[in-house]
């Protein structure tokens, strides 16, 4: 407490809330990133809906097959952590950003991407093997909330491919000028977003199904 | 002790440049290593068979979750009480609240509908009701 009382003697003008905060933000954008962090939360109250519809239709069998007998855990295993690596490598990309290195920068991208691709293989690959076993969305209550909830989920994703391929083509042709600094900042919000829902995927979706 | 967070929070800011809202290494890494140990925990615990019961087992996934979620937000969204002045924090503690209203009050709703309303539904004792 010393100290701070020292300190405040030699600051001449002292403030108690963020001035620095709302100047510092002009030159990035800051509006920008506030404004796309308020859609991420009016995508996460989507996924709310839909995620009590699933929570509500989670038991509705309809006589047709429980979570046990469709799911397989390892599969759903390997997608957290190919999601989980892809989150990583995209912080990697945007510390490779900071300094203005473009082509580690794209390098992340580009993994990124490909670990997005692969995330979108495999769950198409589980929806294919789903109804060819004959449990389609039209099955039962269950299987439509499961079809919606993580369609919904892997649209999302396939939608951050397509930025983040947007943005290699934007990189390359610009570089890391300060709005694709800005753009790339948005795309990782939205990249670790939907890690963030896939936690809840697996969790209400897979575990607890299987516990069930 | 106030005056002096927000001089040191002043300094941090003018050294991040134009980017604030980056994280450093250490974060990514701190969280990458959390999320794996805590997603490898509650898949452990369902494929090896819990051995717990099932009231419990669903428990401590649910707490996993809730603490893998809070470790993303921390560790990869950065949304921390400085950021964007506070906004995105407030944003999210509004859209959490939210978030809970909506699923917990739907999965109430309509378990106690289903157990007040599914019995009547039945063909058996639909005949039996006057």
């Amino acid at each position: 407490m010393a100290k701070a009382k020292a300190k405040a003697q030699v600051l001449p003008d002292p403030t108690f809330h963020l001035v620095e905060a709302d100047d510092h933000a002009h030159d990035t954008g800051g509006g920008t990133l506030l404004g796309f962090w308020i859609y991420l939360m009016s995508d996460a109250l989507l996924f709310a809906a839909v995620f009590a519809s699933f929570g509500v239709l989670s038991t509705s069998y309809a006589g047709g097959p429980t979570p046990r007998d469709i799911f397989e855990l390892p599969l759903v295993a390997l997608n957290t952590g190919i999601l989980l690596v892809s989150s990583i490598t995209f912080g990697f990309a945007m510390l490779a950003m900071e300094p203005g290195r473009v082509r580690a920068t794209q390098g992340w991208l580009l993994v990124t991407a490909l670990l997005g691709a692969s995330f979108v293989s495999v769950e198409l690959y589980e929806f294919g093997a789903l109804i060819a076993e004959g449990a389609t969305p039209q099955r039962s209550g269950f299987l439509s909330g499961f079809f919606t909830l993580v369609g919904l989920h892997g649209l999302h994703v396939t939608a951050g491919i397509a930025w983040i391929l947007v943005m290699l083509v934007q990189i390359g042709q610009r570089g890391l000028i300060v709005a694709n600094k800005r753009r790339l900042m948005c795309l990782g919000m939205f990249w670790h977003f939907l890690d963030v829902v896939w936690i809840g995927v697996f969790t209400f979706v897979y575990l607890l199904g299987m516990l069930r | 002790m106030s005056i002096e967070s927000d001089a040191n929070l002043d300094q941090e800011l003018h050294a991040h440049g134009d980017t604030h809202g980056h994280g450093s290494m250490r974060s990514y890494l701190l969280g990458f290593a959390l999320s794996v140990v805590l997603t490898a925990i509650p898949f452990w615990l369902v494929m090896a068979g819990p051995p717990v019961t099932m009231a419990v087992a669903a428990t401590i996934i649910i707490a996993f979750a809730a603490v893998q979620i809070l470790v993303h937000t921390v560790c990869f969204l950065h949304v921390t009480s400085q950021a964007e002045g506070g906004w995105t924090l407030m944003a999210y503690i509004f859209t959490a609240i939210l978030l809970i209203i909506t699923i917990a009050g739907s999965l109430w709703i309509m378990y106690h509908l289903n157990s007040n309303m599914m019995p009547g539904m039945t063909p058996g004792q639909f005949t039996e009701t006057p």
